[in-house]
């Protein structure tokens, strides 16, 4: 085994992330699926900081997980106060902006 | 965990056996993690099989000498932030499933081809541009001698101390407007007082509590209805959300209806209507 089957696993899981987001209409999980694609990204950081032998990429795949803890905070957040006007955690429900 | 680190740390493209035996068990569970997420229609389905995937990462980040960063992948992802997940999940209700319903025709089938074709086109790219990379490694001791813990913490106050101190600005910043976000001003004096609460309640058709899920000798959870005198399931008493349980019924009482009057049983008979003095039915 190769060190670049990491690299392949990473790429599908962010591709089955990016599909999720276009898939599915529950806000929160869409926030999941968002959380899934960095942690991919967090992957292909680990792999390569190995690959080269220095932390780089590890100190960088630690501040990815520092910003995704802050935006799920925010983004939750936002999701409940959406869900308390509209009563509803659907994407497609939330069009106040539309017009 | 120091043998498998290792084995596989000297620089060279092929990396050790039980690495590879690591990866080729964990990673097609990731996958599945992942693949259940999108797929499962329950939001609490999706965080749990998500919290799957974390947790083969966590043991890939250990595995690729990243020890600092699979604990905390652990303690952060796993433990923290999907835990914030399920809790919003909770609050916003779990019951909002998601809608079938396709608000763009075909976008469904357009994602799913769309994701097909990047997986393959970035897969094949990565998978043939990374050929034969090299594995530096970082050694037995990590990276130069010092530990991975101590080279991340040199790292971090040294070359990205800036980037640091900038994540604290983020992280307040992030707590507070959550605070903001979630919190509901009330305008003084819009709390109705308790009494208008009971006339409030009195002009409605039930002006009783709702009756609480059943409390039985073969079942006390709160998916069993709570009984009405003549036996049948009290619907009042079901919480939305939760699949009602049947609970197997208590025996029947063994009383009269069952055995009969004790005086058929014993052989003395009723006295008619006529015998009664005065004339009395009974």
């Amino acid at each position: 085994m190769t060190l670049n089957w990491y690299l392949v696993l990473a790429a599908i899981l962010f591709t089955i992330g990016a599909v999720g987001v276009l898939v599915r209409r529950n806000a929160i999980v869409v926030f999941m699926c968002i959380e899934l694609m960095l942690n991919s990204a967090n992957l292909t950081l680990v792999t390569f900081a190995r690959a080269s032998g220095t932390l780089d990429g590890q100190v960088i795949a630690f501040f990815v997980m520092v910003v995704a803890a802050a935006e799920v905070v925010v983004g939750l957040a936002i999701i409940m106060s959406v869900y308390r006007t509209r009563r509803s955690a659907s994407v497609d429900d939330a069009n106040l902006l539309k017009y | 965990m120091s043998g498998m680190l290792v084995e596989a740390a000297g620089t060279g493209t092929h990396l050790g056996g039980g690495e590879t035996v690591a990866f080729w068990i964990l990673g097609p569970l990731a996958l599945a993690g992942a693949v259940g997420m999108v797929f499962s229609r329950n939001a609490v389905h999706s965080a749990l099989w998500l919290v799957e995937t974390m947790m083969c990462l966590g043991v890939f980040y250990v595995i690729q000498e990243a020890p600092f960063l699979g604990a905390v992948q652990i303690i952060v992802y796993t433990g923290a932030i999907m835990i914030l997940f399920l809790f919003v999940l909770m609050l916003v209700g779990r019951d909002t499933s998601d809608s079938v319903v396709e608000t763009l025709r075909g976008q469904r089938t357009a994602a799913t081809v769309l994701g097909i074709g990047f997986a393959g086109l970035v897969g094949a790219g990565i998978a043939r541009a990374t050929t034969g990379l090299l594995v530096h490694g970082f050694g037995p001791q990590g990276a130069r001698g010092v530990g991975n813990v101590t080279g991340i913490a040199r790292l971090l106050f040294t070359r990205y101390l800036l980037a640091f101190e900038i994540t604290s600005a983020l992280l307040i910043t992030a707590a507070v407007g959550a605070m903001v976000l979630a919190h509901i001003e009330r305008e003084p004096g819009s709390r109705r007082s308790q009494k208008e609460l009971s006339k409030a309640r009195f002009l409605t058709s039930r002006p009783q509590t709702l009756p609480g899920p059943g409390v039985f000798a073969r079942g006390n959870s709160v998916a069993a209805p709570a009984m009405l005198p003549d036996g049948s399931p009290a619907r009042d008493s079901m919480s939305s959300g939760i699949a009602p349980q049947q609970i197997e019924p208590l025996p029947q009482g063994t009383g009269r209806r069952q055995l009969g009057s004790p005086d058929d049983a014993l052989g003395t008979l009723d006295p008619a209507p006529q015998d009664l003095p005065g004339g009395r039915t009974r």
